[in-house]
Order: C-alpha cells, then structure tokens, then sequence
C-alpha cells in the first residue's frame, strides 16, 4: 500500500508527463452515469480511452493499476459554458471583456472593437454594419493552452469546457474542449462548433459613439434581421453555385458565414419574462436553441414553457445573492428576495417536471465554491444523481456529444475525477483527475478570483 | 352517480360564473348618456346596459350603489410595461425596432395604471428619433404573460417623432440617445434635417416596396425569382404607406405639425395621430382636414421652448374644429389620474361631462381604431369597466374595481385587505436572508451574481 502511495506521488510529480498507456482504477465505488453504481469495480483506460468498466474486469497485464479502496470514480465533469482556455487578454480586441465581464462593467465599456476591418471608432449605424458581431469566431481557433484557468477548474473536477467567445451579440462559435496540459490547442478540441453565443446585454450601445443598438429592442431587431440576412444569403449563394452566369455575384459576409456554420443558438434567459420572450424568439428564427441563465425558472409556468418549445436549459451556478455592501435601507423587492430563496430549487423543479438541463459554473472557478454552488442545488431538493448527471451526461446529450463523453461507458473518452466522498460534499477532496486518459492531481487552490460572471444578463436592472 | 352529478355540477359553476351583473350603478356610457342602472356582462362582452335588466341566474352580483361606472380608461401614450430601453436613439430611423418584443407583464405600472382606471394603453417607442420604432397596443390585464396583454386585432403603430428630441439626439453635445461624453454627431441636427430623414426614409421606402411589388408579379404570373432581401427597417415604413400600420406622431409647433402632413400627402399616407400637438389648437382646420387626431395634455407645457406657447384650451378648441381629441398621460404617475386630466377640458373651454370623459376613452380608442370594441358602455363592447367611488371626473374619485373582459384585475378592498399578508410573507424572507448571510459585507460570491 505504502508503495503505491509513493508511486502515485511519483506519478504526479510527472503530472504531465506521459503517462502509462494503460490505466486501471481497481476496487473503487463507480459512478457511471449512464447506469447504476458499481459499489466495488474496476475502470480500465487504454490510449486515452475507457476500455472496460465494471465489477469484474480483467485488468490487463501491462496496466498501471490504482488502488480505488475508499475511493468514488466519476465521469469528467462537463461545464456546459464557459470561457476557459479563451484568451482574456489579448491586445486591443479582447481587453476590455466587453459585455462578457457582466454587468457592473459596463461603463468600463469602451467601444469593442467588434471586427478586424471596421475602424475602431466606426459608430455602427444599422445592422448592416454588423455591430458587435463576431460569428465567425471559433473557441477553437483561439483556445490558449497556457491559461491559468485550465487547471483551476480541472482541480474541481472539471475535465471538459464548452468554451465560447462571449464578447459582444454574436460572441462566435463555441467548442467543447479537454482540459489537459497541452502543447498545441489542437489536441484539446472535443467537438466543434457546437453553436453559437448570443447575448442581449441589455443594450448598451454597438461600436463607437453608442451606435446601433443601444437598446434591448435594437438587439432584438439585429438578431432578427441577422437570420433574415442568413437565410436569403443562403438562398442566393446556393442559386450563384448551380448557375453563376448572368447573375450578379453575392457579396461575400463571414457574418452570415458563421450563422450558417452555427448548429444551434445559445440565448440568455434569466427571468420568467426572459424565458417566454426568448423561447418564442427561438421560434421565430427556427434554429435548434439553448437558453442559458434560469434563474426564475422555479416559477409557475416556466417548466411548461421549456417542454412546450422542447428547448434545453443550462442554469447558472452562481445563485442569486444580494449586493456586498448594499444600503440596508434599501429594502429588495419581493422578486429579488424570492429568487435569492428559491433560484438554488430551479434544478430539482425542472427535473421533476422533466425538463431537460445542465448546470455551469458561471465562472466559478475554485474548486470549494463550485461544490458549495452544487450542494446548494442539493439541498434545494436536487438528488446526487441529478446533480453529477446534469454536470456530466446531461451537458453531453444537450450538445449531442454524448457519444464520447458524459458518462463511463467503454469507448468513451477517459476522463474521470476520483474523489474521497461524495463528490459534491463540503469535505470531499478530488484526489486526482483523469482527461484523455491523462492523470492530474488537483492544485493547490488558491482561488484566480475568476473573471466574474461570465454570461449575459439580460435585462439587468429592475 | 350522485358524485357524479356533483362533479357536473362543479364543472358547470364556473360556467355560471362567466356572467356578471353591475348594479344601482351610475353608468356613464359616454357613447349613449348617463343613467341609473345595470351593464350585465356575458362572456367577457357586454349583454345588456339598462336601467332595468334581466338578471341571469348563477351570475355574479356587484353591487355599485352610490357609485360610478365608466368605461375602462384608455391611454394613447404610454411607455410603461417595457425592458431595455423604450428608445433605439441610435439611429434616426430606428423603424426595425419592436415594442412587441419588450413586452413587460410585470412590470408593477401596468397594476397601478388598473388602479387608476386604465384598461388600455398604446405603448409607444421614445422620440429621440424622426422615426422611432414600432408600437403597441395593451389590455393591463396584469397578471398575464406578454402575448395575453396585446390587444388582439390593434392595428399595430409606428412612432414618429419631430423638433428638439430627434434633432437633439444628433447634437455633438449628446442629449437623448446619446451615451455620455461626446459622441459623434447623429444626423438630423434641425427641424430641416427632421423632414429630410422622414422624406429620405420613405424614398428608400418606396423603391423597397417596389422591388418587393415587381418579385410578387413575377411569382403571380407563375415564375421563381429569389425575393428580394428583407429589411425590417423599410418593411415598417412599407406597412405605413400600404396603410397596415399607424402612423403616432410626436410634435409640437403648428409649423412642424403643417410640415409633417405635407410629407404625409406627398407619399399617400395617414397621420393617425398627432402626440402631444401642443400648438395643435392654432392649426386644428388642417389637422382635422388630414384625418388626424390628436392626442394632448390637459395643462402640462413650459418644460421646453417649443412646449412654451401651449394653452389648456388646446384639447376643447381643437374638439370645436372637429378633431378627434384624447388626453394622454405619457408618464406612469400621470397615467393613473387621467381621469381628473379629463375633468380639466370641462373647466377650461367648457366640454361636457361626457365630452370629457370621452376624451380618455371613446376618443382614444377611436385613434387606435379600436372603438368596435372598446370606449363605451355598449352593448357588444368588451366588458372593460370602472367602478368609482364618487363622481370619476372628481379629484377625490378613487377607482373600486376594474374588470376588463369582464375579469376583475383590481380590487381596492382586496389590496388593501391582502396588504398585511403581503409585508408579513416579505419579512419572512427577508429574516431567511439575513440569517443566510450573517454579514452582507464581502461576502465571497462577489458582484456577479447579484440582482436587485
């Protein structure tokens, strides 16, 4: 046993070395998702990859073999937004975070610099300036292998990202990403894209010079006109292609481009209000969508509406609180305080009416919060299972990537997070994380203070 | 079976239930005189309006002895019930826009215009922009999600907007629309460039209309084209002079007033109303010969020079010429006394009661070409009714109840009553918060995730 101790030391001292080509979890509690819990069995991972799992598995001669006594063995977890790996502070374009940094940022909101070609301080007039637009973009293209946050979060347990580029109203294309230590960011990429991010901001003002649109209604408009614009490019690319003579050559625009190459919409929801307009919204533009948000959906009616539209919710992980240091004569509202009592039921009531969802960090980074946010939904009446499934197999299914990851099934993707306890208990600790069949040992968590909430909330003040 | 028959029974009650009586009320009708007597109310419509009716049995009695019964209060301008913004002040043509899309049901204004006898309200885009985006009309029926509260078969408007908001807007200086410091200029910057951009819009208009023309004479005479490419911007204007959408208009000087029905002429369409129209009152021959009503304030002027030289005569002078004339709030304070606002058009230019009051609800609802359904106490008409404690026109005339398709959305008892419940339900979850967080102060969720 001591020596195994000392060899598993070893072993992480190489962390990102290469590792064994075969790995064997042996005698531990498995967790596999996608069916019931094996009290005592063995996970196999061969090339990056789950070749065996269950109680009685021949484990294979050449594998490296952990000793799991005591130990509980998951799927990765799955954020199912974020914006890790993305660069955050890339010159010029990326550095002021723009609508992505949430609110309480704004007026640090200094013209985005939205397209490569457009001047800087071109005030966008109409939509066919394309403000705020980046739909080309994808998180795969951009992902940095160098960033801190790769390993804040994988210490928590997270081995997959869904990362987009938020900044602006069309942020871009999102991409599932590994989070392993990379030399080339190539290796990390999953799956992409797997849609792309659109966020309302509340309407704060496009280009330059608070150009169009500056207001809730504008965004809405833009994005409307955007998918007109989409599908009549369409219609007359696809005319030039079966016969360009005597026609008049269509314009090339990447930001139709990239709506077209989008597989499905993220859009932002946070109040009830927010979850009629969007649901109805996606409706309108015919594209398979996403809301993000759902911090009222614990509301009568809100259930209803998602299986009415057959629409998957992520629903944020940072719950409702009130404002640090807020005037304590300044009484919140009944909503507020509603929502700051029953935002953290939002998960167990759209099980139990059987709405399909996923949970994300909202840009909780350290490993503690995130358990805390989780246990929060627990004790708001969401069981263990759901919880660890709508963090794992769930995001999977919601992006369709659940052929390869999400759960422990042989021929899936070998990331796994081993735990000593329950996974989303206040004293567990993540003894080591597996992606790609990789072996990390989680930091030593000092918290990055994250970058803040990282999705959109619309409607903002009320 | 006799469970059965009890379960038929319970389901049939509510049945029942649909039929309301109003009774030993004053009812003023504004469209047929004012009278002691009943309205009953079928189906959300009204039945019956008497001084003697036909009680049906299993109906709802509302007793309104000593009391007063109008129809529901109808505001042509509002900008109430609506997120994000009610201004695009990015652009001078901001006509792709939709209030629509804003839609608010819970916003609180839309209760307190019930307590204050509304049942209707247009909801209109702001006026930084000569033409502003497209407008709205709601039924308060609070409570409701967005979609319920759209006045089925309104026709939709679009704002306009003339004078110092739209040529502010483009000042360097900023002003409406503007966001802080100093933004590059946004043309129109005077009352000239506020016609250019109107007429500009509706040439553009035009030649779209006419692609779109020619692309359905083609599919009609059996050929493919690609349709041309749609623009929610010049869709809205194209609605305007195809006459599917209303043209609200804010203005002020009887010049700009003049102007505005010119270009109106010159491009074959309406102006449906004209907002505010404080000068409305020295062109009033004009306005009533191009159709248009106006909307106006009772005695609110002076907060800006081209609202100096206004008059509270202005409504009843402007009536006297044969405009359809209502009193508007644009302002969710003023919205809930607009009945007093109509009370003033007796005072100043003598308006009978009925004149009055027809000027917060028949006349209105005739802007809005609503008037088949709604305005007055008429058989046929939606059962959009207020009761008043005392004489509506009064000061002292508190609103009792408010039912608008025969529903009742507000009960002054009934609030008052609910407000001890309500506080102690707020208090609970006030202590559960506090005892959550001990101390409030750098607490390590940081600002993300805060509301409020």
């Amino acid at each position: 046993m001591k020596k195994l101790v000392t060899a598993l030391l070893l072993l992480c001292a190489y962390a990102m070395a290469d590792g064994p080509v075969t790995v064997a979890i042996h005698n531990a509690k498995i967790v596999p998702v996608s069916g019931p819990v094996i009290n005592k069995g063995t996970v196999v991972i061969h090339k990056g990859l789950i070749t065996d799992v269950g109680e009685s598995v021949q484990v294979p001669a050449d594998a490296w073999v952990i000793e799991g006594e005591g130990l509980t063995v998951y799927p990765g977890l799955i954020d199912a937004l974020s914006t890790v790996g993305m660069p955050g502070a890339a010159p010029a374009a990326a550095a002021t975070g723009g609508r992505g940094g949430g609110r309480g940022q704004t007026t640090t909101l200094a013209a985005p610099t939205v397209t490569a070609t457009a001047a800087p301080a071109t005030r966008s007039m109409g939509p066919e300036d394309r403000p705020q637009t980046t739909s080309w973009t994808i998180a795969a293209d951009e992902i940095s292998p160098t960033d801190r946050r790769i390993e804040t979060v994988r210490s928590g347990g997270i081995t997959t990202t869904v990362t987009f580029p938020t900044r602006g109203i069309f942020g871009g294309q999102g991409s599932a990403i590994d989070l392993m230590a990379a030399e080339k960011s190539g290796e990390m990429v999953v799956a992409s894209p797997m849609g792309q991010y659109i966020a309302l901001g509340g309407g704060r003002g496009g280009g330059g010079g608070g150009g169009f649109p500056s207001s809730l209604m504008g965004v809405i408009a833009y994005i409307r006109q955007v998918y007109l614009d989409a599908e009549h490019y369409k219609l007359v690319k696809d005319a030039y292609a079966k016969d360009p003579r005597g026609m008049e050559r269509p314009e090339y625009d990447r930001a139709l481009e990239g709506i077209l190459a989008s597989p499905r919409i993220l859009l932002p929801a946070n109040r009830l209000v927010e979850v009629d307009r969007m649901l109805r919204f996606a409706a309108e533009l015919k594209q398979p969508t996403i809301l993000y948000g759902g911090r009222e959906a614990y509301r009568d009616g809100a259930a209803d509406l998602f299986k009415k539209y057959n629409t998957p919710v992520l629903i944020s992980l940072r719950w409702p609180t009130l404002p640090a240091g807020a005037d304590p004569d300044n009484e919140p509202n009944m909503r507020t305080l509603e929502d700051i009592d029953k935002a953290p039921s939002v998960p167990s009531v759209l099980k139990k009416a059987g709405v399909k969802f996923a949970l994300y960090s909202d840009g909780i980074d350290a490993a503690r919060d995130l358990q805390r946010a989780v246990k929060k939904a627990i004790d708001a009446g969401l069981s263990r299972e759901d919880a660890i499934r709508a963090m794992t197999l769930s995001p999977a299914e919601i992006y369709g990537i659940d052929n390869r990851l999400g759960s422990i099934e042989k021929g899936k993707i070998g990331n796994l997070v081993v735990t000593r306890g329950d996974i989303f208990d206040d004293r567990t600790r993540v003894e080591m994380i597996f992606v790609d069949g990789k072996q990390y040992k989680p930091a030593d968590t000092t918290p990055t203070g994250g970058r803040g909430m990282v999705t959109d909330d619309p409607g903002g003040n009320r | 079976m006799k469970k059965l028959i009890l379960a038929a029974l319970v389901a049939l009650a509510p049945l029942g239930a649909q039929t309301t009586v109003i009774q030993n009320a004053t009812v003023m009708t504004v469209a047929k005189g004012t009278f002691k007597g009943s309205v009953v109310i079928k189906d959300g419509k009204i039945a019956e309006v008497g001084e003697k009716v036909m009680v049906p049995q299993g109906a709802t009695i509302i007793d309104a002895t000593n009391q007063y019964l109008i129809p529901g209060i109808i505001d042509c301008h509002s900008h109430i019930a609506g997120d994000g913004g009610i201004n695009e002040g990015s652009v001078s043509v901001s006509s792709m826009v939709d209030i629509k899309d804003i839609i608010n049901p819970e916003d609180i204004s839309i209760y307190r215009a019930l307590a204050g006898g509304v049942t209707t309200a247009n909801i209109l885009h702001g006026s930084a922009n000569s033409i502003g985006g497209k407008t709205i009309v709601l039924k308060m029926r609070w409570g409701k999600d967005a979609q319920s509260l759209i006045f089925e078969g309104a026709m939709p408007g679009i704002k306009f907007a003339l004078g110092e908001n739209p040529k502010r807007a483009g000042n360097p200086q900023g002003g409406r629309g503007a966001a802080g410091q100093t933004v590059q200029a946004r043309y129109p910057a005077t009352r000239m460039g506020v016609e250019d951009t109107i007429r500009e819009a509706f040439n553009e208009a035009k030649i779209y209309k006419a692609g779109w023309d020619e692309y359905q004479a083609k599919v009609a005479r059996g050929e493919h084209p690609i349709p041309p490419r749609k623009d929610l911007k010049l869709e809205a204007l194209k609605e305007v002079l195809e006459g599917k959408r209303y043209v609200h208009a804010h203005c002020y000087r009887a010049d700009e007033i003049l102007m505005l029905m010119r270009v109106a002429d010159d491009y074959g369409f309406k102006i449906r109303t004209l907002q505010h129209v404080l000068e409305g009152y020295k062109v009033a021959k004009e306005i009533a010969a191009h159709g248009a009503g106006a909307s106006t304030f009772s005695d609110w002027w002076d907060y800006k020079m081209e609202a100096v030289d206004a008059i509270p005569f202005n409504a009843s002078l402007m009536t006297k010429k044969g405009v359809v004339v209502s009193l508007n709030s644009d302002d969710a304070e003023l919205m809930r006394h607009l009945n007093s606002e109509a009370g003033k058009a007796m005072k100043y230019g003598g308006m009978s009661e009925t004149e009055a009051l027809a000027m917060v609800t028949l006349n209105p609802a005739k802007q809005l070409g609503i008037d088949n359904r709604v305005g007055s106490i008429e058989v046929g008409k939606d059962a959009d009714l207020v009761i008043y404690d005392k004489f509506p026109l009064s000061d002292f005339a508190k609103v009792q109840k408010v039912l608008i398709d025969g529903h009742k959305y507000f009960d002054r008892d009934e609030e008052v009553s609910s407000r001890p419940a309500k506080a102690a339900e707020k208090q609970k979850l006030l202590d559960k918060e506090k005892q959550a967080t001990p101390q409030r102060q750098g607490t390590p969720t940081g600002r993300g995730g805060r509301i409020g």
